[in-house]
This record gives C-alpha cells, structure tokens and sequence, in this order.
C-alpha cells in the first residue's frame, strides 16, 4: 500500500485524523460502540483506604492514625461505606450514577505479595501457575468478529502485558515524540521505502506524533532536540497522566474500542495519607480527561481501574500499610451503572480477615471484567469463562452497565 | 568475511577494529576473555550480599533515623552500581576486538534469562551473567546449561527453593509440594523445546528430581536431602535418582542427557541460526549446525564453525533488526566513541543515553517479560514507538557528538560496502552533519545485522 504521509494529507486538504487512508488497515465495523478502558494501578492500592467501610466498627480500630469516614472528609456513599477525599473531583459523576465501586475483589493470587507476579497475573487474567505469556484483553480482541489492529491500544512505555498476544493491537506512548525537519523526514521516507517493515512503523509513527504534538514547524525547529531530549527523559507522572488520558480519547473517539495504560504510586508504606491522595488525583484526572476528551461517546465508555492486590487491614507503623490482599475495583463512565457500593462485606474482625491480616475476597476481580465485557461487547459466557478467563466462574450477573 | 557478515556475527563495524577472516573470529572467540580483563565485572555472590545487606537495612529502617539513613545510603549505591554494570557492558561491546563473544554472552543471557523478583537479585544478575554464562560461550551446552539452571539466580527467579517433594521429610511434615516452574523452563526454553514431544508426567518427573536444590544465605545453591522427593524419576525416558543419600549428581546427569538430545540440538541450533542469520533460517544449515552438535557432544565452536561457514551466513541482504542494546552498542562503535569515557561515564549520562532509551526501545535493562526472555520478533521490535525512539536517539546522539564526521564517510565507516544507493544519496543531501550521521545510524541496513 503506498504510504501517504500527514504532511502530504495536509498538502491534499484532508484532515488527517479523521482519515482513513492513513492507518494501515482499513476500518473494521465492529459490532459495538462501546468502550472500554482498563487503567492498571501498579503498587497495589489500599481499597479500604479509598472506599472506607466506615460503618465496620473494627476499620477505625485497625487504623487510629488513619482519617476515616465523613467526620474526618470523606464523603459518605451509602451509609456504611464513605469515599476518600483524594477523588473529591469525581463526586459529580457518583451524584450523575456515572461512578460505582465493588469491594472485597481480588486476583486468584495469594499469600506471595510480590507486585511484579501480582501484576502479572492481573494482566494475565489466569489462575496462579498459569505461564502468563498473553493478557486478557487480547484474549477479549481475539473474540471480537471484525477487530483490527487499530481497536485495541496500549497507552505508554512499558510493555503491557494486558494486551500482549496473538491479536494485532496497537501502543503508542506519548513521550514518543518523533520531531524530525520537513527535510530529513523526506530522506528518511526515501531511506525506508524498500523495507516494509520500518516504512509501515515510521509513517504510522509520524501521524501518531503528529497527532499528539502537532506537526514540526519552522519555529519549533530549534526546539526540535530540547524536545527530544525531554522526551527520552520521560515527563512526569500528573504531566504524563494528562498526555496520556487525552491520547486515549482522541483514540477511542476514531476507531479504537479499547485502550489500557497504567498510573503508579499506590504503594503506600509510609505516610499513606498524602501519597494516596496524590495517586487518587492522577486517577480523577485521567477519568475526567477520558470523559472530558470522549464527549458524547463517554455515555458509550466503562472505565475499570484495578489494582493488583490490597493492603494490610491494619495500618503499619509508619503510618501507612503494608501488601495485602482484598482490595476494590473502580468503575467509572457514562455506561455504567454507578451509585453503588457491589459486593458482599467479609467484615473487618480479625477471624474474617485472609490470614488474619489482610481484606478477604469475596469476589474474583475477573467476575467483574467478564460481566462488562459481557454487557460492551456481547462476548458470551462460554468464551469468557473458556478463553478470556480460563477457568473463571463468573457466577450471577452484577448488572454492571446501564 | 564480508562487510555484513562482520555486521552480522560481531557488534559492529569500527574504524579501530579491521574486518576478520571466519577462522580470526573463531580463534579469538577460543582464545581468553581479553575485553572482560580490560573492563572487569565483579560476580554474582559480592553483589548479593550488598543487595542482602541493603534488605536487611530496609527492614530495619523505621527503627530510627540512622537506620532510615543507613536503607538509603545503600538504596543509592545498589542504584549506581546497576547503572555501572549498563556502562561496563556497553563499554565492552564498544571496544571488543571480539564481538562474537559479546553477541553471544548476550544471546545466553537471553536465553536462560532471569529477571530480579527476589530482593537478593537486586543488581546481581549482571554478576549471574558474568559467572555462570559468559565463561561457557565457547564452550559446552551441557556445561553452560548445568551452570546456568543450577545457579542462585536461576533458582531464586524460578522459585526452585520452594519446591518441596511432597514424600520428603519435609513435605510430609508440611504438606509442601512441588513448584514445577524451573522444572517446565528446563524443558521447554532451555533444553528440548516445546515441540520435543515431552509429556506433563515429564515435566513432574523432572521436578521431583530437582527437589532438594535451595539457597542459602540468599546466595550459594545448597542440597537439601530433607526436602528432595525419595525415589527415581524417569524424565524423557531416561532415570535418575533413587540413590542414597541422594545429591545434586543425579540433576548434573539429567541436565548433561538432555544437553546432548538431538531434540536440544536442534532447538538450540535453530535459536542461534534466527538470532544470527534469519527468522526464517534455511533448514540445511540448521541441519548442518545440529549435525556439529551431535558429533562434538554440544560443544559451540564446531557448531559455530558450521554456522559461519554456511552460505546463509555470507548472504549481503540486511537480516534480523538489531536488539536496542545491540543498535546502541554499534552505533556507538561506528562514532568511535571511547570505551573508557562510556566505562567512567556519569549515572546521569547513562541514564540519558542507554537506561531511559532502552526503555523507550521496548528493552528494559535486564527486564525481560517472562523467563522466555526478550522478544525474538522484528515486529515487536519495530513498532512505530519504538522506531521513533530508535530515530530520536540517532539523531539526539549524533547532534550531540563532539567531532563529527562527514556523514559520506560515515556511511562506509558504519556500514562498508552494504549500503544502499538511497542510503549513500539520503546521507549525502542531509542538512546538516548530524542529520546525515542520524539518518544513516536510523536506516533499515544499520538497524538490521
């Protein structure tokens, strides 16, 4: 296929990012509009933090030092269980049913507490022993008739996992900016040309840059290698948070269905109440910029935030908490069915916590997945239960989405 | 040998380093490690005591301020060290008069790749590497296999320590049972492949039989006889064990059988002719490669010898893209950047120019997904993010390059006679110096060997 450049769109009059011409492969209909994003929280978040059961008497006894409940600001959700007051910003999207939360969930990992096998087998989607050489959003672009590589997106550097298999899918990072002079891009077009391999990368590389960062002009030029060395330094997390959001909803607003990236910093040792108010902020900007970004395909979009195990009952001694279990699973988007705390309570006294230290799952996180993709995309039980999630049982219906 | 079989077999052209012959690359190859002497690593076992000690620190560290200060103090200097360890094997790559060595102590360490999970691996893996790989590159399989699978590192990644037999001593006074994780890399990455045709009866078999492997004080592989699974165990046909006391000879024998399986020949010799040569290698030389393997007992040099004598080795086309590392390595090479500035270089310059690059090139250092090491797919390598990590560093290194050279010279500097038409008119119009230089380090017949 010839390549065609978004300089030479612009030199033509199209408009670049509404063209289809200009991704290698045609655009699929797929059977949905629905979207999906699944933002992975590395560093195991502290659910009982974020989602307090502060009508559980044991919380405020397993925490003294914690600010716990609406006495202390946090914002009561139903009576029993009241919101941190790190995702204030998000409040109106609960009061619009457009935020919901399950508790007690986890991963079938358990008793290692190791965040890298965690995260793996979070992404993974598997039963622990399991090889983890593919991720469950894959497995999910594999079922769906008519996906392409342009449906589902990876967001970021690092390899993600999640989407690792044998359907195409795309990635992009935002810090990759490819900032090259009219010039040279020309030369390096020419250089490419008889090797398929860098020719379908490098002019899809130019329109994702140049989607993202505009095109080189003559006034940037001499900003052209501060720019790149800025963006082999990486920027930082809130920046990076914003470029990222804002590139997966202009992605989900043409013609991808599903995007995935990650936001660090849960894992709160030490001083937990400003570190995880710190995380709880990237978290609310990255859905307010997806839905601020989605426009009227926000009504369209579920957001799951997971995180890859929880964190101690009891607060540690350095006023934070150490790697658990349980933890909770944050759904957000204009197709879900929010207002609402999901999942059966275990209960906070000791016998009722896993190994007498850690939240008790009462649920499979998957379960969770499964029900949505279920709801978004029409994927039917068997293959969800067969091949996304090997093995799962995804039991009753939480009737997730609107 | 040809401009692009130097490219192909070593770490990159050089104006320092004049073209050898097939029997000059051998014979340096069977000759002693001169790049390791001039920039020596330091091994496995000092590296995790300090990432031990450093553990211990941490644990200690809400004790009180000096213990908090002391956690940090050797937090900061595990750091600078791993990124020491990046300037010292990018140095030597730089330098090597050897690069075959080079390529291959890298295609090892890929290949029975560990990746830190442990806090005791913490910056020691490149000590792993230095011990139980690279002096076996021009050796034996069965000797670097026994090394390799039978090291700390190995064992801590693979969670072979926490594998019980589950009729020991102590799996019947524990109910511990077997971890089967080393025992099915063994299996399918290291040894026979995952088409050899073994059975899950092989794979617990062979776990049973390594029962009994542990680790004490976080770095020395001991026998355990209390936790090792009592009896024989029969593992693709052959049995071992049942000996009394039982030790670490019966794993040596079943590790040295399965080295010499024909299945193992053609495993490996297929993995060294894609990683070389072609993802698509022709079937005869790896026929002729795992013939070398079956007559010499594994041993790499005959094996080598069949690779670079095959006139697939000797083809003028551009083959595999070059690993991040691999494309860093020879293109700093080419500018004839000096090994010892790189060996001294700042923690601050390394991470700018190798640590935060490879990352963005889809290569974390010593980040491997899975214990199947790196991709082997150019696709995966090249996709447009990592392509336009590749581009911007070309062009960040060269615009930053002290003295640069005309980018028509270069051309031939960085590539002989293998460079293409396009290539040669493209680096000749360029605007400027290091535009020229960045787009000749950017092309397909640079980035691939």
């Amino acid at each position: 296929m010839p390549a065609i450049t978004r300089r030479q769109m612009l030199a033509l009059g199209c408009s670049a990012a509404a063209s289809p011409l200009i991704t290698p492969v045609a655009f699929a209909s797929l059977p949905t509009d629905h979207r999906l994003v699944v933002i992975i929280l590395r560093g195991a978040m502290d659910g009982l933090d974020v989602v307090q059961p502060y009508g559980d008497p044991a919380l405020a006894r397993l925490r003294p030092g914690f600010d716990i409940g609406p006495d202390a600001g946090a914002r009561d959700l139903d009576g029993f269980f009241a919101l941190h007051p790190g995702l204030r910003d998000l409040w109106p999207l609960w009061q619009a049913g457009e935020l919901g939360f399950a508790h007690a969930v986890s991963t079938p990992y358990r008793n290692a507490r190791s965040h890298f096998d965690g995260q793996d087998l979070l992404e993974a989607g598997t039963g622990p022993g399991a090889d983890g050489r593919d991720g469950w959003l894959n497995r999910l672009v594999q079922t769906i008739p008519g996906a392409t590589r342009e449906t589902a997106l990876a967001v970021g550097r690092d390899e993600a996992l999640i989407l690792r298999g044998s359907a195409p899918t795309s990635d992009w990072s935002p810090a990759a900016r490819l900032l090259l002079s009219p010039a040279t891009s020309d030369l390096l077009a020419a250089v490419y040309h008889d090797d398929p391999l860098f020719q379908a990368s490098f002019d899809e590389a130019q329109f994702l840059s140049g989607l993202l960062h505009g095109d080189f002009s003559e006034a940037e030029g001499d900003g052209m290698m501060e720019g790149m060395q800025a963006a082999m330094a990486g920027a930082g997390q809130a920046e990076a948070v914003n470029v990222i959001a804002d590139f997966a909803a202009e992605r989900l607003r043409a013609e991808a269905r599903i995007a995935s990236f990650s936001i660090g910093g849960w894992d709160t040792h030490r001083s937990q109440q400003g570190g995880l108010t710190r995380a709880l902020g990237h978290l609310s900007t990255a859905i307010l910029r997806l839905r601020a970004g989605l426009g009227p395909d926000w009504g369209q979009t579920t957001v799951l935030a997971m995180t890859e195990f929880g964190r101690t009952a009891a607060e540690n001694g350095s006023g934070g908490t150490d790697h658990g279990t349980g933890s909770a699973l944050i759904m957000a988007g204009g197709a879900v069915r929010g207002g609402r705390v999901l999942g059966d309570w275990p209960g906070l006294e000791e016998a009722a916590l896993f190994d007498r230290r850690d939240l008790m799952p009462t649920r499979d996180i998957r379960a969770y997945a499964g029900w949505a993709m279920a709801g978004l995309f029409g994927t039917d039980r068997g293959a969800l239960e067969g091949r996304v999630f090997p093995g799962l049982d995804l039991g009753a219906d939480p009737g997730l989405l609107r | 040998m040809s401009f692009r079989a130097q490219i192909r077999f070593g770490t990159g052209l050089a104006p320092a380093h004049p073209p050898a012959s097939r029997d000059e690359m051998l014979d340096r190859l069977a000759g002693p490690d001169q790049i390791a002497a001039a920039f020596p690593q330091e091994g496995y076992a000092p590296r995790a005591e300090r990432a031990l000690e450093f553990a211990a620190a941490r644990r200690d560290r809400r004790q009180g301020e000096a213990e908090a200060a002391l956690s940090d103090r050797l937090s900061r200097e595990l750091r600078r060290d791993e990124f020491r360890q990046m300037a010292l094997t990018l140095a030597r790559g730089v330098a090597s008069p050897d690069g075959l060595r080079e390529r291959l102590t890298w295609f090892w360490a890929d290949h029975f790749t560990t990746v830190r999970r442990r806090v005791a691996m913490r910056g020691a893996i490149t000590g792993y590497v230095e011990d139980a790989i690279r002096p076996h590159v021009a050796g034996r399989f069965g000797d670097l296999l026994a090394s390799a699978v039978l090291h700390p590192a190995m064992v801590l990644y693979l969670d072979q320590d926490r594998s019980v037999g589950p009729n020991s001593h102590v799996g019947l006074r524990t109910g511990r049972s077997l971890n089967e994780n080393l025992a099915r890399e063994v299996l399918e990455l290291h040894t026979l492949g995952v088409d050899a045709g073994y059975s899950q009866r092989d794979v617990r078999e062979m776990a049973e039989l390594l029962t009994g492997i542990g680790i004490r004080q976080g770095r020395e592989l001991i026998f355990r006889p209390g936790h090792a699974e009592p009896g024989a165990e029969t593992v693709f046909g052959a049995t071992y064990g049942g000996a009394r006391p039982a030790d670490l000879s019966e794993i040596r024998a079943a590790l040295h059988d399965l080295a010499l399986r024909p299945e193992t020949a053609r495993h490996i010799c297929g993995k060294l002719a894609d990683y070389f040569i072609s993802d698509t290698p022709d079937p005869g030389l790896i026929d002729t490669m795992a013939a070398a393997w079956d007559d010499t007992g594994g041993a790499f040099l005959p094996v080598l010898h069949a690779m670079l004598s095959h006139r697939a080795a000797r083809s003028d086309a551009p083959g595999r893209v070059k690993r991040p590392f691999h494309f860093i390595t020879s293109a700093l090479r080419a500018l004839g950047s000096p090994p010892n500035q790189i060996a001294n270089a700042s923690r601050e310059m390394i991470n700018r120019r190798l640590h935060l690059p490879l990352i963005a090139m889809g290569q974390r250092w010593q980040g491997a997904a899975g214990p199947d090491g790196y991709f082997d797919d150019d696709r995966e390598w090249i996709r447009p993010q990592t392509l336009a990590a590749r581009i911007g560093w070309a062009m960040l290194t060269a615009s930053e390059m002290p003295r640069l050279p005309d980018p028509r010279d270069f051309v031939v500097t960085a590539l002989g006679d293998t460079a293409s038409p396009d290539l040669r008119r493209a680096a000749a119009r360029a605007e400027t110096r290091a535009e020229g230089v960045g787009i000749v380090l950017a092309a397909p017949e640079f980035q691939r060997s």
